[in-house]
């Protein structure tokens, strides 16, 4: 292989998004950090309108990225209580 | 200097609720499931977004029922090429894409993975390079960096940024044929 086909290749695996990385790497905390926010949203009816307003800020709030499918999954189990 | 687990480790470690193993494996997999959705199957950016988090929940939710641990790139690219396929035929469902386009690109998607392993196996060379190498290597090609960027990230004069990057490139080549190196297997690791 020469280093021609050799730099081709090295350009077939850029770098993914970061912001992508990091919602794929938080998903086990995500997912913790949103059952958490379900349950306190059962226990106040007033926190879970809050939530159901401004997802995306509650996400951030928890320290999360407020990455489409987290924001989905929230408002979508908020909505099953 | 830390010896970075092996695949098989790291899976084992995501597997006990870990999160720092499961950041590390999102992080040394993201490059292949990236390019797999990207080049191979050419998904537009907001579609390869969302597809690139379906692989990474169902390997989440999933690990359990991979059978050898050290396969997990082989199921993940197994997963990834479904989740790839589901997207285009929903793309097609919706007619944001035609039919015709969806079965083009799924005919040469198996050619373009083979050249996404190249690059996986390029790439692996490239990490028993040198860092002064690798990272100039991967700035320029994989990064696209220009040799003003490069050179003010590393503190280096631009003019001996284009002779480092021969001397690597040459340095790599050597390493890439010296051990043989050829694409990793694309066998499903899953049941």
């Amino acid at each position: 292989m020469n280093e021609e086909r050799i730099a081709e290749l090295l350009g077939e695996l850029p770098p993914a998004p970061g912001a992508w990385v990091r919602a794929a790497s938080e998903l086990p905390r995500a997912r913790r950090e949103i059952g958490r926010l379900v349950s306190l949203a059962e226990a106040d009816g007033a926190f879970r309108d809050a939530l159901l307003a401004d997802t995306t800020a509650a996400l951030r709030g928890a320290g999360l990225e407020p990455a489409p499918r987290a924001v989905a999954q929230l408002r979508e189990r908020l909505r099953q209580h | 200097m830390s010896i970075a687990p092996t695949d098989a480790e790291l899976v084992a470690r995501c597997r006990t609720g870990d999160d720092d193993a499961w950041e590390l494996l999102v992080e040394r997999f993201s490059r292949y499931v990236h390019a797999i959705l990207t080049r191979a199957f050419s998904l537009p950016s907001h579609t390869a977004e969302d597809a690139f988090q379906e692989v990474f929940t169902r390997a989440y939710e999933h690990l359990d029922r991979l059978r050898d641990d050290a396969a997990i790139r082989p199921w993940l690219a197994q997963l990834t090429r479904r989740i790839a396929i589901d997207a285009l035929r929903a793309a097609a469902r919706e007619h944001t894409i035609d039919v015709a386009e969806v079965e083009r690109i799924d005919a040469g998607a198996e050619e373009r993975i083979e050249r996404v392993e190249q690059a996986v196996a390029v790439r692996a060379a490239l990490a028993e390079l040198p860092d002064h190498c690798s990272e100039v290597l991967d700035r320029f090609f994989a990064r696209d960096e220009s040799y003003a960027t490069i050179g003010a990230a590393l503190d280096v004069p631009q003019g001996t940024i284009a002779s480092r990057i021969s001397r690597c490139l040459g340095k790599l080549r050597e390493k890439f044929e010296h051990e043989g190196r050829s694409p990793a297997p694309t066998a499903s690791g899953g049941r």
